[in-house]
């Protein structure tokens, strides 16, 4: 397997939504390990991290969930190739900043990918389209176990998994959900979210932009914390919280439904007017604006099946993506008119509103 | 207006201005825009306020100077320079400045999750083949034959047992 026909192969982010995915796009756990008796990786001098990414890269690539997989290092990877595999969430801006000594291992179908070297010698991650939270810590489980056969990671009975950075100690394991929320951000609720979650121990980052005006009103939710609780009593936290902010943004729709249908539909128009008319979109806007077209599949005025095509250009629309797309590199300025442009073909043939309420009513 | 903050990592004004709470504790980190940049904030993948408390809180602390970790070579002061630790036993050697840290960080001070079993197992067999092999020497040298025929017997079975573990 190839980097290129890696990238060119649908990833499990833009192929597997339906309406389960609604409001969790997506669920990931991530799990950081090292090599027992080895400097970490900030630390190392560059032979020893020459050898621990060769030990890793053969114990990883060695599972059986990594059978069919692509096995790589940082230095021979493009900046393109690089930015691309950022946006797909399969690698870390810190990893793909690294020079010498640093790789990856990516499975097939873009669920589990293991990156070696970046603050720890192991960073472990599965992810499942979504609100999956358990099943995916059984898949990380079960792929942790597997690796540890083949390493000995260092450990302590009272810390826990050693890492790096001491934020990290205890189960090592940061466990997060990506959450599209349009109706909290559009009823300034987001900020009220933001704290009420922060207190629980869980931390909410925009995904593409930050704090509580993300991007696309796409937000990560994680665990702050990883020493002092067991694996599965941060998931059940987590999902638990998870749980009710789902609730608040459906409350939040079903209110904006009803006491400001003109002003939410009016959105959503506009939205649509702009993704088939337009001529010149910044990543900002034209995630903000798929972010009301996806609301818009959410309450009915879009059929259903256009969800998929949303979350892929969630991610097309990306820099990387978009020049990849055009095989090239462009300026900002001149990929604001090609995401435009790209955007405009895909909405010619786009479903037009329905903005009549529908009698079975919206999920 | 009140006069303005000072950004955490350097001097200049803060612009930033992030506040959580972690175990009912309120921390409030103050960052100028190139400090903002530079952590992350903007990167969602890697920004982490525990992070950012740990190095703001390191800075006013003196240096302990002269304690160095066995096994890498590292120091306090590299610790305080860089936020993470040099390799997986500094986290003895500094047991002393972790401790403290954790309490305000996480939401317990033991860990209470999951056990590399196999890999604990692994390291089990290796340190008692070690002990043998060193009763062993000693055995030989002292000239009592019967002790190291049975020292002999034990590390046979033990590298037998080991062979049934994948081996690193
Ligand atoms: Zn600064
Ligand atoms: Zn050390």
């Amino acid at each position: 397997m190839t980097i290129a026909s890696l990238i060119d192969s649908p990833s499990e982010l833009t192929e597997a939504s339906g309406s389960k995915t609604a409001i969790v796009l997506m669920t990931r756990v991530r799990l950081a390990r090292n090599v027992a008796g080895n400097p970490f990786p900030g630390w190392a001098k560059p032979a020893q991290r020459e050898e621990i990414l060769a030990l890793c890269k053969e114990a990883v690539a060695a599972t059986p969930a990594m059978k069919r997989s692509l096995s790589l290092s940082v230095d021979e990877l493009t900046e393109l190739e690089k930015q691309i595999l950022v946006e797909r969430h399969l690698i870390s801006r810190e990893l793909s900043g690294t020079k010498a000594g640093a790789g990856a291992v990516i499975s097939k179908d873009q669920t589990v990918s293991v990156m070696i070297n970046e603050e720890d010698h192991l960073r472990i991650q599965v992810l499942r389209s979504g609100f999956q939270l358990k099943k995916t810590w059984a898949v990380i489980n079960e792929l942790d176990s597997a690796i540890e056969d083949r390493l000995d990671y260092a450990y302590s009975a009272t810390l826990g998994y050693l890492t790096a950075c001491p934020t990290n100690l205890g189960t090592a394991m940061r466990a997060s959900a990506m959450m599209h929320l349009p109706a909290l951000v559009i009823a300034s609720q987001m900020e009220k979210v933001v704290r009420a979650v922060n207190q629980l121990g869980m931390v909410v980052r925009g995904l593409f932009g930050e704090g509580s005006d993300a991007s696309g009103s796409i937000f990560q939710i994680s665990n702050q914390t990883t020493l002092g609780e067991s694996e599965e009593e941060i998931i059940k936290r987590l999902g638990s919280v998870l749980s009710s902010i789902v609730e608040h943004e459906l409350n939040a729709r079903q209110k904006l439904l009803e006491t400001e249908t003109g002003k939410l539909q009016d959105k959503i128009g506009r939205a649509y007017g702009i993704l088939q008319h337009g001529h010149l979109l910044s990543t900002t806007e034209a995630m903000n604006l798929l972010s009301l077209i996806r609301l818009g599949v959410d309450l009915g005025i879009f059929p259903d099946t256009h969800r998929c095509t949303i979350d892929r250009l969630f991610i097309e629309a990306q820099p990387g993506h978009l020049q990849h797309a055009q095989h090239g590199e462009f300026e900002p300025g001149q990929r604001d008119l090609l995401r435009a442009t790209r955007l405009r073909a895909e909405f010619a043939n786009f479903a037009k509103p329905n903005f009549t309420p529908r009698s079975d009513g919206p999920n | 207006m009140a006069h303005p903050l000072k950004c955490d990592l350097c001097t200049k004004p803060a612009t930033v201005h992030l506040t959580q709470i972690v175990n009912n504790k309120v921390h409030k980190v103050d960052l100028c825009e190139e400090c903002a940049q530079a952590k992350g904030v903007t990167d969602p993948s890697g920004f982490s306020l525990a992070d950012l408390l740990l190095k703001a809180s390191l800075n006013p602390e003196p240096v302990a100077a002269g304690v160095r970790c066995e096994q890498c070579g590292f120091t306090q002061a590299d610790f305080k320079k860089h936020g993470r630790f040099g390799c997986p036993a500094c986290y003895d050697t500094f047991g002393g400045v972790v401790t403290p840290m954790l309490d305000s960080m996480h939401k317990g001070t033991a860990h209470t999750g999951k056990v590399p079993q196999k890999a604990l197992a692994r390291k089990t067999l290796h340190d008692r083949l070690q002990r043998l092999e060193v009763d062993l020497a000693a055995a030989i040298k002292a000239e009592r034959y019967e002790d190291a025929a049975r020292t002999r017997d034990e590390i046979n079975q033990v590298k037998h047992t080991f062979g049934q573990q994948p081996a690193r």
